[in-house]
């Protein structure tokens, strides 16, 4: 029931991208940050949680997800940390995936060449 | 001698020969309709180097080479090589060429080097400037896309309006005789801008530009479509030249016999290119094997060869400007 | 040529080809469902390792950024992508595609200046904004609690 769940949010939030492709001129990089930054509004508001408790990783997978990551960290730095924790709090809900990132993008480029699409 | 005609063209008496000529492919083009006429088709778009954008100096060293070779001339005989690609700072040419000791003139003008080329070295000719010059001009895939789009591997949707930078490379050594074809007329172009911002549909941008310069040719020559068994322009691809077609309508200009060097170069449906094919390379490449080859064999007499190209950077794009365009034409005979 | 940019602009929409949005729509669904669907088995396998639901979801991150790695490296990636759309972009292994590919690509002038200076031009202004925004909404409930 969960992965039914997970794939029908997520989903639908590839299909809200695919729109903004299609029917706008933005550029990749331009929608990708407006989902990182919807998930951190959608989180601060409230409004995104219930969606990660209905659908899981199909609400943290997508880019927003990483803006609920961001989020909810920074809202427990502040709880700990107080102001330095909202310095913080971000970058460290997230150093998991940004940490990964940049380590496998260093090791795939030491093993592999880009391809000529042909 | 050359002299000027109406307001932009020039006509050169002499009528400059076409001596040689060759073009290399990389492998998408190599699996392409035109395949059979060119001269050499890479096993792939290394083109044994390490880089891309060695590959393509590659190409061009090759392509010169391979003209020089059909002209049956040596480098030391050439006054003077045109030569311009799609690089930054054209590194393209300027490595490739390094090697060959001929005086270099470098140029940029985007797609519309071929013609922008052959032009100023039929006119080097014609003049007296120049005993034999060559026009060179290249392109690359991938060395195009990582400068202007995206890297290679990165996963992004392709538009409808999208274009595919052709890899290849032509070459056409002019002199005052040869076998042809023959080079009467040059009409250069004015930079043209009517606001398309689209990067993703360069055919649209260009478009504007190729019907200006035609349309300034036909005024200039009191010549109309009738008079030329072939008008083809560099690389509108498939919307772009649907777009001149339109807009030179509207002046009264029925375009026939048209085509586009981007719409022959690939099979659309199988090679799954979208609008058509681009780059310096497009016109070079189809220019300087198929259709050349065409006009020594007399199935085309009289040719219309209009090289488009569109003057922006990724920066002028991000800055918010719109893309201006440009095309350069050249008339192109079978006889003297 | 006798035409305003607004007219030509109008000529220029009419005669370029639209893509076709449902299709797209459709392999979005379906591909980005698949990859958030293969994220929740993940999940679910963290959890019964004994990860609490932030470390497991970290690690999920953690996984699927190494996947589009992987299939990025293996040319994989970006075949599924022509097809996929926003199916690819928008789910995390999109991210990881969008820095992987650039430091394979740019590798060529080398370690340092290339690859590893050039392998944010995609991906940077998500982490720029990203975390701005999450300083924004953290400093406002810093000052909250203030209050």
């Amino acid at each position: 029931m969960d992965y039914i769940k997970a794939f029908i949010v997520g989903g639908l939030f590839c299909v809200v991208g695919q729109i903004l492709i299609d029917k706008t001129k933005m550029t990749p990089a331009r929608i990708l940050v407006c989902f990182v930054t919807a998930g951190v509004l959608l989180t601060a508001l409230g409004i995104y949680e219930p969606i990660v408790n209905f659908a899981g990783a199909g609400a943290t997978v997508p880019l927003t997800g990483f803006g609920y990551a961001l989020a909810k960290g920074v809202e427990k730095g502040v709880r700990e940390q107080g102001l330095l924790g909202a310095f913080t709090g971000g970058v460290m809900g997230t150093a998991g995936g940004i940490a990964a990132a940049v380590f496998f993008g260093y090791v795939i480029s030491l093993i592999f060449k880009p391809g000529d699409k042909t | 001698m050359a002299s000027r005609v109406g307001r932009y063209t020039i006509k050169l008496e002499s009528c400059p020969a076409v001596k040689g000529y060759a073009g290399v492919a990389g492998k998408k083009e190599g699996e392409g309709p035109l395949a059979e006429a060119f001269d050499y088709i890479y096993e792939d778009d290394t083109c044994g180097e390490k880089t891309w954008e060695k590959a393509e100096s590659r190409m061009q060293k090759d392509t010169l080479t391979r003209a020089l070779v059909k002209a049956n001339i040596t480098p030391t005989t050439v006054d003077m090589v045109f030569a311009g690609d799609l690089l930054n700072q054209c590194i393209g040419s300027n490595y490739g060429l390094r090697e060959f000791g001929i005086p270099f003139i470098g140029l940029f003008g985007a797609c519309s080097t071929m013609a922008e080329s052959i032009a100023l070295a039929s006119l080097a000719v014609d003049t007296g400037c120049a005993n034999v010059a060559a026009a060179i001009t290249s392109s690359h895939f991938c060395a195009a896309e990582r400068q202007f789009r995206y890297p290679l591997e990165y996963g992004g949707q392709r538009t409808p309006t999208a274009q595919w930078t052709v890899t290849g490379s032509g070459a056409a050594i002019i002199a005052k005789e040869g076998d042809g074809p023959f080079i009467k007329e040059v009409t250069f172009g004015k930079i043209v801008d009517m606001g398309i911002k689209d990067m993703n549909n360069m055919g649209a941008a260009m478009a504007p530009a190729a019907a200006e310069t035609i349309k300034s040719y036909f005024d200039d020559t009191g010549l109309d479509p009738d008079s030329f068994d072939l008008i083809i322009t560099g690389d509108l691809g498939f919307i772009g030249s649907r777009l001149t077609s339109e807009l030179l309508e509207k002046e009264n200009i029925k375009l026939k016999n048209f085509t586009d060097c981007g719409i022959l170069i690939y099979d659309r449906k199988a090679q799954d290119v979208h609008a058509g094919g681009s780059g310096c390379g497009c016109s070079a490449l189809v220019m300087c094997t198929h259709i050349f080859n065409n006009m020594r064999a007399g199935n085309f007499k009289e040719v219309l060869f209009v090289g488009t190209g569109a003057l922006m950077s990724p920066t002028s794009v991000q800055q918010g400007e719109s893309i201006p365009s440009i095309a350069h034409l050249v008339h192109i005979s079978s006889t003297k | 040529m006798k035409m305003t940019k607004k007219e030509y602009d109008a000529m220029t929409k009419v005669k370029s080809p639209k893509s076709n949005l449902v299709k797209d729509m459709i392999w979005a669904f379906l591909v980005g469902g698949l990859i958030c669907t293969i994220g929740q088995a993940l999940l679910n396998m963290y959890k019964a390792f004994g990860l609490d639901k932030v470390n497991a979801s970290s690690s999920v991150s953690i996984t699927l950024v190494f996947v589009g790695a992987l299939l990025t490296g293996l040319k994989v990636y970006d075949n599924i992508a022509k097809h996929a759309g926003a199916g690819t972009l928008v789910p995390i292994t999109g991210f990881a595609n969008s820095i992987v590919s650039p430091a394979l690509e740019f590798k060529s002038e080398g370690f340092i200046l290339g690859m590893s200076a050039k392998m944010f031009t995609i991906a940077g202004p998500v982490l720029v904004f990203g975390i701005s925004a999450s300083i924004i909404y953290g400093l406002i409930l810093w000052i909250f609690r203030l209050f």
